[in-house]
């Protein structure tokens, strides 16, 4: 397909190492109801093919909390770290309108504005709600959506129809209070701050009510989970069954991020990350008639830009103030942007299938900056979409963070070069191949020393077309069938 | 009687929102708890409302500066922090 090039005023130069992201769009297994589809198709979050097109924004004008998970710690002024939780400026209802309408003025293809937190967007309501009622008459084009604990939800449902949000996540880790009293150690509820079972049974409840009311009002809802091994993970298939009856239409299985440094209880107390195996495998494991989302990046409550990019630092308060914007024209072009963006996807309804009818199923890593091409060097990647071809089709089924970029530019590329490799090469375990743009003599070597095979001749192709290609020629030099038991976990 | 803010405040706001009293208010560093307003809610709640909701351990202190929250009492990580 054919995708307008968009310019952003000289705004996104090559600053830093940052890269984007992207991943996989029309899936093989699960599509979405084409009714839900059509709703969800300019939603990054929601959509696995508008992620390579549309951008994003959260504004974090939501501190407090009324709940503790034990993955958390709302520590504020940390750019470093990009998670949920996390942002460097808190911005009053004012100034985060002035923001989302300068970003959304420099970054055309931006269809949805976010409010996550830090804290929980429905305990700030006044904060929350101000935002939300300012957008809905400034930027009427720019799609509004909220994250939430569910704690507040039912009480917050006939507020959140005013303000025309037809997109809701609620975080729901478990459907057991004696699980939940492992993850959440309080809630404040009803004037006094609750512990243990009861706290967590509270929250249960409210969470599944919340869900219930806003299917009947007709809001989407999507369930993000947190998988922790050794707590929920046994437990999330169940959940991801009681969640898809009571009408959720999208479910997000996150990996626990848990590191120490964070100064989280679980971080503290040695809990284990899954591996990307161990996420995938229970993805698969709920898989059922509910799609699943495979491309979320847990980005920060302040993330700006593509999923898996974040240029919230060209947008502070004080770079803002400097800035001269003609909103109404940049309107008009948005509006032009996302039309020439959806004409695309509407012809883009590339089928999958592989043309393999025999064959076990390969995972590849791809590098791209976004488009849905391979477009990116292999030393400038900070992550690589993980994409599944078998004879099922081809899908994305996940993605893979790197520490740092095998080479960050300037005079630091080529330090420490073996360490970083190898980390990456930790990172892509399970992948066979890795389709990039272009890929040099060392990294080449590493990898395929390490049974990655590198691919760069097929450097600005669209991903799903390349991965089958690629399918095609292993399942034609490789023609013996393996078990079906090494099928499975391949 | 007044309950007080202490420099481990993270601003989150949280303390404001329910305080029945309207007796904290934000400055440049942290909140403040106006001790000619604050009651420790002691005719409205059973506990008071900021110490209640707040997620910071000492965050919060009574007249004698003890913490209402002391450490380990929300987050569980007490034998971490002294160790």
């Amino acid at each position: 397909m054919k995708l307008p090039i968009v310019e952003n005023s000289g705004s996104n130069s090559e600053s830093g190492s940052c890269q984007p992201s992207r991943c996989g769009s029309g899936t093989a297994a699960t599509p979405l109801p084409a009714d839900i589809q059509e709703r969800v198709a300019n939603h990054p979050c929601f959509s696995e093919q508008a992620h390579h097109y549309f951008a994003r924004m959260h504004v974090a004008v939501a501190p407090a909390c009324n709940i503790q998970c034990n993955y958390c710690n709302r520590k504020y002024d940390c750019s470093n770290e990009s998670r949920p939780g996390v942002v460097s400026e808190v911005l009053t209802p004012a100034q985060a309108v002035k923001k989302v309408k300068a970003v959304a003025a420099e970054i055309p293809q931006m269809s949805v504005l976010g409010i996550a937190g830090p804290g929980d967007p429905l305990a700030n309501p006044e904060r929350t709600f101000e935002t939300f009622r300012r957008l809905s008459e400034e930027t009427p084009d720019i799609k509004l959506c909220v994250s939430t604990n569910g704690l507040n939800l039912p009480a917050s449902v006939d507020e959140l129809c005013k303000h025309n949000i037809d997109h809701v996540t609620v975080t729901i880790n478990c459907l057991d209070p004696q699980i939940g009293a492992r993850i959440y150690p309080w809630i404040f509820w009803d004037h006094q701050r609750l512990r243990g079972v009861e706290a967590a049974r509270i929250l249960i409840e409210q969470q599944q009510k919340g869900l219930e009311m806003l299917v009947e009002r007709g809001i989407l809802v999507k369930v993000n989970t947190v998988l922790i091994p050794g707590i929920n993970d046994q437990h999330i298939p169940e959940l991801s069954r009681v969640i898809r009856e009571k009408g959720a239409f999208l479910h997000n299985v996150m990996p626990i991020i848990s590191d120490p440094s964070h100064g989280t209880y679980f971080g503290l107390t040695g809990q284990r990350e899954p591996t990307a195996a161990q996420l995938q495998e229970v993805q698969e494991s709920c898989a059922g008639d509910m799609k699943m989302m495979r491309h979320c990046r847990q980005c920060r409550a302040d993330a700006v830009g593509l999923l898996g990019e974040d240029r919230g630092e060209e947008f502070t308060l004080e770079k803002i103030d400097t800035m001269e914007i003609d909103y109404p024209a940049a309107m008009e072009k948005r509006a032009r942007v996302h039309e020439e963006i959806l004409a695309g996807l509407e012809q883009d309804q590339n089928p999958t299938d592989t043309g393999v009818t025999d064959g076990r199923a390969v995972q590849m890593a791809v590098a791209t900056k976004g488009q849905s091409l391979i477009n990116q060097h292999f030393g400038h990647a900070t992550e690589f979409l993980v994409y599944e071809a078998s004879p099922e089709g081809v899908r994305l089924v996940g993605h893979r963070r790197v520490p740092r970029p095998y080479c960050e530019g300037g005079s630091s590329c080529g330090e420490d070069a073996e360490a970083i490799m190898s980390a990456i090469i930790e990172q892509l375990a399970g992948c066979e191949v890795l389709l990039c743009s272009k890929v040099g003599f060392e990294p080449w070597t590493a990898l395929e020393a390490a049974g990655i095979q590198p691919d760069g001749e097929h450097a600005l192709e669209p991903i799903e077309e390349a991965v089958k290609s690629v399918y095609q020629q292993m399942m034609t030099r490789e023609p013996v069938e393996l078990p079906a038991t090494e099928r499975q976990s391949a | 009687m007044a309950y007080e803010i202490t420099d481990k405040c993270v601003k989150c706001t949280a303390c404001e929102l329910v305080c029945p009293n309207a007796a904290i208010s934000e400055t440049a560093t942290v909140f403040v708890i106006d001790p000619g307003i604050c009651t420790e809610c002691a005719d409205a709640y059973p506990e008071a409302q900021c110490s209640s909701i707040c997620p910071i351990e000492g965050a919060i202190v009574d007249e004698l500066g003890d913490p209402i929250n002391p450490p380990g009492s929300l987050t569980g990580i007490i034998s971490l922090a002294t160790a």
